[in-house]
C-alpha cells in the first residue's frame, strides 16, 4: 500500500477514509483532523491557556502532543487513581513525556489528597468503578482547571470514545445524556469549558500516531473497566466497522449534524436549580455535590483500612 | 527460523504462528478484528496488506481502551 498524498509506502490504513498513509503524511493528517474539530467546533481560542487531562494512556498523551504541535499552550493534568499495578506505570508515562517535552503536569492522586482510591469509592458509594473514576475525574478536572487559571480542559475522548457513548445513549433513549454529548461543553458559573478535540480521529489512529511519534504509552487495558457496556458498544460498532468502514463516523458525525440540535434544550431546566456545594463550591443541585458525598463515605472508609502517613502511590 | 512469533496483549503472552503470512491471515487465525489492533513488524507498523516473514516478531497490540477518554 502507498501512501494515499506523496505515494511512499504506508504505515498505516484508515479505512473508513478508504487511505494509507506514511508517517509524515499521517502526522499531517492527524494535526489537519484536530485542527479542523477545534475550528468547526470553536473549542480553543488563539492564546487561551489550555489544562490537558492526561491519563498516560495513548489519546490523551497523543492529543498533549498534537495540541503543542499545533501551537497552543497546553498543560497537562495527572490523577493518581491508586489502581494497584496500573495507576503508577501510567503516572510515569505521563510524567516522562512532560519531561521529555518540557512542559509542566500538574499532578493530583486520589489516596494521599482525598483518602480513598477507585475501588474503595465504588465500593463506598456503591457506585460501579468506571462510575465512581468518572465522577472523580470530572470534579478534579473542573477544580484544577479553575483554580490553575486555566481557560479551557482538554479531553483525550476519541470518535470512537463518542460513537460508542452515543449508541449506549440511543439504546437507552436516555435524552438528557444525548443533549449533553457535544464536543464542546460551554463554561459556567463552577465550571470550566470541557472540549474533545479528537473527535474526528479513531482509536486505532491515536495509537498508531503515539508508535509513530516514539510516545510511550500505558497499552495494558484499566484491569477495572474489563467486560464493562462501553467496550461493549464499542466491540459491536467495530463489527459492523469491519464491513462496512466509515459507519462510526457516520453515526457519530450525522448526530452532531442532524440530531443534536432536536435535544439539546432537553434538562435546560436542572441548570436553575444550581447552587455552589457548601463543601467545595462546586455547582450541585443537591444539598452537597455527587464528589463530596464520595468523599464522605469513602475517604473516612480508606482511612480505617489504610493510615495516611502510609502513601500508597509515588505521586 | 522457523516461524513468526507473535505478542499478544491483555493479558501478555506469546504464541507461534507458521510463516510467512498475511497480516489479515494473522489476524483472523487469531481472532481479532482489524479496527481493534496495531500490527507492529519487528518495530515497525505495517498495513493490513502487508505480509509478515517468517523469523519475525510481531505485535498485536489492541487499540481499544474502555474508559471513556
Amino acid at each position: 500500500m502507498r501512501c494515499r498524498v506523496c505515494r511512499k509506502p504506508a504505515v498505516i490504513d484508515v479505512r473508513r477514509h478508504n487511505a494509507g498513509f506514511c508517517p509524515d503524511c499521517f502526522f499531517d493528517h492527524c494535526r489537519h483532523q484536530v485542527e479542523r474539530a477545534i475550528a468547526d467546533h470553536a473549542m480553543i481560542a488563539t492564546g487561551e491557556r489550555v489544562l490537558v487531562a492526561v491519563s498516560g494512556g495513548k489519546d490523551s498523551l497523543a492529543l498533549w502532543d498534537l495540541l503543542l504541535e499545533l501551537g497552543h499552550r497546553a498543560d497537562g493534568l495527572y490523577i493518581g487513581l491508586g489502581i494497584e499495578g496500573y495507576s503508577e506505570p501510567s503516572g510515569e508515562y505521563a510524567r516522562s513525556f512532560a519531561a521529555r517535552r518540557g512542559v509542566h503536569l500538574v499532578e493530583v492522586d486520589l489516596p494521599s489528597d482525598y483518602g480513598f482510591d477507585v475501588r474503595s469509592g465504588a465500593a463506598a458509594s456503591r457506585r460501579a468503578p468506571c462510575s465512581a473514576c468518572g465522577l472523580s475525574k470530572r470534579h478534579i478536572f473542573d477544580r484544577a482547571t479553575l483554580e490553575g487559571g486555566y481557560d479551557v480542559v482538554a479531553t483525550g475522548h476519541n470518535l470512537d470514545d463518542e460513537a460508542a457513548v452515543l449508541l449506549g445513549n440511543v439504546l437507552r433513549w436516555d435524552l438528557a445524556y444525548l443533549a449533553r454529548q457535544r464536543p464542546v461543553l460551554p463554561g459556567g458559573e463552577g465550571f470550566p469549558r470541557k472540549v474533545k478535540p479528537l473527535v474526528r480521529l479513531g482509536e486505532r489512529e491515536t495509537a498508531a500516531y503515539c508508535v509513530l511519534r516514539g510516545i510511550d504509552y500505558q497499552v495494558e487495558e484499566c484491569p477495572m473497566a474489563v467486560g464493562n457496556k462501553h467496550l461493549g458498544y464499542k466491540d459491536a460498532l467495530n463489527a459492523i466497522e469491519e464491513r462496512s468502514p466509515g459507519t462510526k463516523a457516520t453515526f457519530y458525525v450525522g448526530f452532531l449534524e442532524r440530531a443534536s440540535e432536536l435535544v439539546a434544550h432537553v434538562g435546560e431546566h436542572e441548570r436553575e436549580g444550581l447552587h455552589p456545594c457548601p463543601g467545595c463550591g462546586a455547582p450541585t443541585t443537591a444539598p452537597s455535590c455527587a464528589f463530596c458525598r464520595l468523599v464522605a463515605r469513602a475517604g473516612d472508609q480508606r482511612r480505617q483500612r489504610i493510615p495516611l502517613d502510609q502513601p500508597v502511590s509515588a505521586s | 527460523m522457523g516461524g513468526v512469533k507473535v505478542l499478544l496483549r491483555n493479558p501478555k503472552r506469546e504464541v507461534d504462528v507458521p510463516g510467512p503470512v498475511a497480516v489479515v491471515a494473522l489476524l483472523d487465525q487469531l481472532g481479532y478484528r482489524r479496527e481493534g489492533v496495531l500490527v507492529i513488524v519487528d518495530g515497525t507498523l505495517v498495513t493490513g496488506d502487508a505480509t509478515i516473514a517468517e523469523g519475525s516478531t510481531v505485535e498485536v497490540r489492541p487499540v481499544v481502551s474502555g474508559g471513556a477518554g
